[in-house]
């Protein structure tokens, strides 16, 4: 019975996720092959860029898009095809960085408070009620503005208001999956509570977490755009999507292209994770394929 | 009965939640790296000044203290003093929230309005160019930065076509209404004032269109798949099977039905919504919460910060809470739950 649920568990847990037929949908491949684009541009920037990202050229500033500039030249002169590959890079850098700082503390304490119930949940699940009362941006700017403007900081503050959905997903994951068969199999046995945490519920509560890990990965870049917007995060001249637009503001009547093309790598990148973030939650979730 | 037994805990669960962001936003302005006091009186201040004022703004005191001073300010209306623009707190939020609201309520007019049809439209035309349309134009809405699409929609709206204005509230050279709730719309058709409603609502055209681009493309996603599970359920069916025309299938009886869940998403868009209006109002010059935010953000002004921090947590579980009631109403199965 025990190697029975075992072997169920098996079929459903990390092997289950790594063959969920995501790429049986053209949506799914074209959003892959977005995001592998943006990851090529974000590691190969530095060979991909025609110019220094941050060379001021004065005797060429403004430039409309020619073929020597692909994408134009902005205010001082440099260049915004090679600013936009650096930018890949940095926001790539900061979904990443901001999912897995998110995903592993919220994880941990919704692990910590689906496993342990009792006083233990009821205090960690106030307290990630809280953080989700607040109105994300608003609270990444507080936190931004005391630390004080830097990309790293807006990263921080950015984890600082995403972890607390990761700690929902995972206690509920686990409410569910606890009382199930083979975790009382996996305790039958004998496993310890550490096993049976990572090696039986957490696999089995990975599908949510991946999907929103996705669409965090979408999030975090508009957020950290934003906070950079506003002037909370990256600064001038770092070559961030946000800053870029910030930068063209003022010339959005005379020379659009100077924000044009880091919104629509913005578009498109954030695009590109919801639509995956989509694909993943439909082939996750059967009933969905057949409504959504 | 049952239903006062269910707001008190709603209410009782808030103000616990209000507690925790209390404190929390507390923290967040008390473990500033930087100086308040230098912030505020610049670099050049003497140390008796930087005394005087860490004195008036209760800085110098142990930190629970003046976490309490806070609280015991809070549930009097006392907020504290704005360190930038020296007035209270209370007084500045009082002055900005009504612009965020109209704004908010504006861009989330346009979403329900062109989110819930385009939902219909995309479910009963499902796999076909409508439905595409739809879908496509609703991935861009949650992927679109707000503050981009502002600068292109003022890029458009004001620039190229001149249709409307590029920002502000109301034309410099029309007085604003008589306030009576804040709400500029409201308050030019409460004073009868045609000239500063025409002004007024031609003013929050493009910041609502921006703003609420993403709530739109939330609804109408919402409402679309609950659209799709209502219409393959076997009470619609019954309802063609009688000779009922489509239409009054569709929205009679699908429609009705599928509203729950939208109704639900509408509240939860709230919060976006005021997120938003942070980027929204910078790009379009509004003079609401989230301009003030900024700006107090940019100035160390903790007790500005700690006030519109402390007010947008309070908006969101209220507007939830509506949404609560408005579904223990609508749906008859939550009351028996």
């Amino acid at each position: 019975m025990a190697n029975l649920a075992v072997g169920a568990l098996r079929l459903r847990g990390a092997g289950f996720v790594a063959r969920v037929p995501i790429f049986g949908n053209p949506l799914n491949v074209a959003a892959a092959l977005v995001i592998g684009v943006f990851a090529i541009c974000a590691v190969f920037a530095p060979i991909l860029a025609p110019y220094d990202p941050l060379a001021q050229a004065l005797g060429s500033r403004l430039e409309p898009p020619s073929p020597e500039h692909w994408l134009g030249t902005d205010q001082l002169g440099r260049d915004i095809a090679s600013r936009l590959l650096y930018g890949a890079r940095i926001s790539l850098v900061i979904g990443i960085v901001v999912v897995a700082l998110a995903g592993v503390f919220g994880t941990f304490v919704g692990l910590v408070a689906g496993y342990a119930g009792g006083l233990v949940d009821e205090t960690l699940m106030r307290v990630t009620e809280v953080f989700l009362a607040f109105p994300p941006l608003i609270l990444a700017m507080a936190i931004a503005g005391a630390l004080g403007p830097s990309l790293v900081n807006a990263i921080i503050a950015i984890a600082a208001v995403t972890w607390a959905i990761y700690a929902r997903l995972t206690r509920g994951q686990l409410l569910s999956l606890r009382r199930r068969e083979f975790v009382e199999a996996a305790r039958a046995i004998g496993a310890s509570r550490a096993r049976i945490l990572a090696r039986h519920l957490l696999p089995n509560a990975l599908a949510p977490l991946l999907i929103q890990a996705s669409f965090d990965m979408g999030s975090a870049i508009i957020s950290a755009a934003g906070l950079s917007f506003i002037g909370f995060g990256a600064q001038p001249p770092t070559p961030e999507w946000g800053v870029m637009i910030s930068e063209g503001r003022n010339f959005i009547s005379t020379q659009p292209w100077l924000s044009l093309f880091p919104g629509l790598a913005i578009l498109f990148a954030v695009g590109a994770f919801n639509l995956l973030g989509d694909g993943l939650r439909d082939a996750f979730d059967p009933r969905l394929r057949r409504v959504v | 009965m049952r239903f006062v037994g269910f707001l008190a805990r709603r209410v009782v669960g808030i103000a616990a939640v209000m507690i925790g962001v209390s404190v929390i936003t507390f923290a967040i302005s008390h473990v500033i790296p930087a100086d308040p006091a230098v912030a505020a009186l610049g670099d050049h201040a003497t140390s008796d000044q930087i005394a005087a004022f860490r004195a008036e703004y209760h800085l110098d005191r142990p930190l629970p203290e003046q976490y309490l001073t806070y609280l015991v300010g809070i549930l009097h209306g006392d907020l504290g003093r704005s360190i930038r623009t020296r007035r209270a707190v209370a007084d500045d939020l009082a002055d900005s929230f009504p612009a965020t609201l109209e704004l908010s309520f504006a861009a989330l007019l346009v979403a329900i309005v062109v989110g819930i049809p385009s939902g219909v439209w995309s479910a009963v035309f499902r796999g076909r160019v409508p439905d595409h349309v739809v879908r496509v134009l609703a991935l861009i809405g949650g992927s679109i930065p707000v503050f981009w699409l502002g600068l292109i929609v003022i890029g458009l709206g004001y620039y190229q076509l001149g249709w409307f204005p590029g920002g502000g509230r109301i034309d410099l050279f029309v007085a604003a209404p008589p306030t009576r709730t804040g709400l500029y719309v409201l308050d030019s058709l409460l004073a009868g004032d045609f000239a500063a409603l025409r002004s007024s609502l031609l003013h929050l055209v493009l910041p609502a269109l921006t703003l609420g681009y993403f709530s739109t493309a939330v609804i109408a996603r919402m409402t679309r798949s609950s659209m799709l599970e209502v219409l393959g359920q076997d009470f619609i069916r019954t309802a063609r099977a009688k000779g009922l025309r489509e239409r009054v299938v569709i929205l009679r009886h699908g429609l009705r039905n599928a509203l729950i869940p939208t109704v639900t998403i509408i509240g939860l868009t709230f919060g976006s919504l005021l997120s938003g209006a942070v980027l929204t109002e910078t790009i379009f010059s509004w003079p609401g919460l989230g301009r003030y935010a900024t700006a107090s953000a940019v100035s160390l002004d903790f007790p500005a910060v700690l006030g519109v921090t402390l007010l947008a947590a309070v908006v969101y579980p209220l507007a939830n809470l509506a949404v609560d009631v408005a579904y223990y109403w609508l749906d008859p199965r939550t009351q028996r739950g």
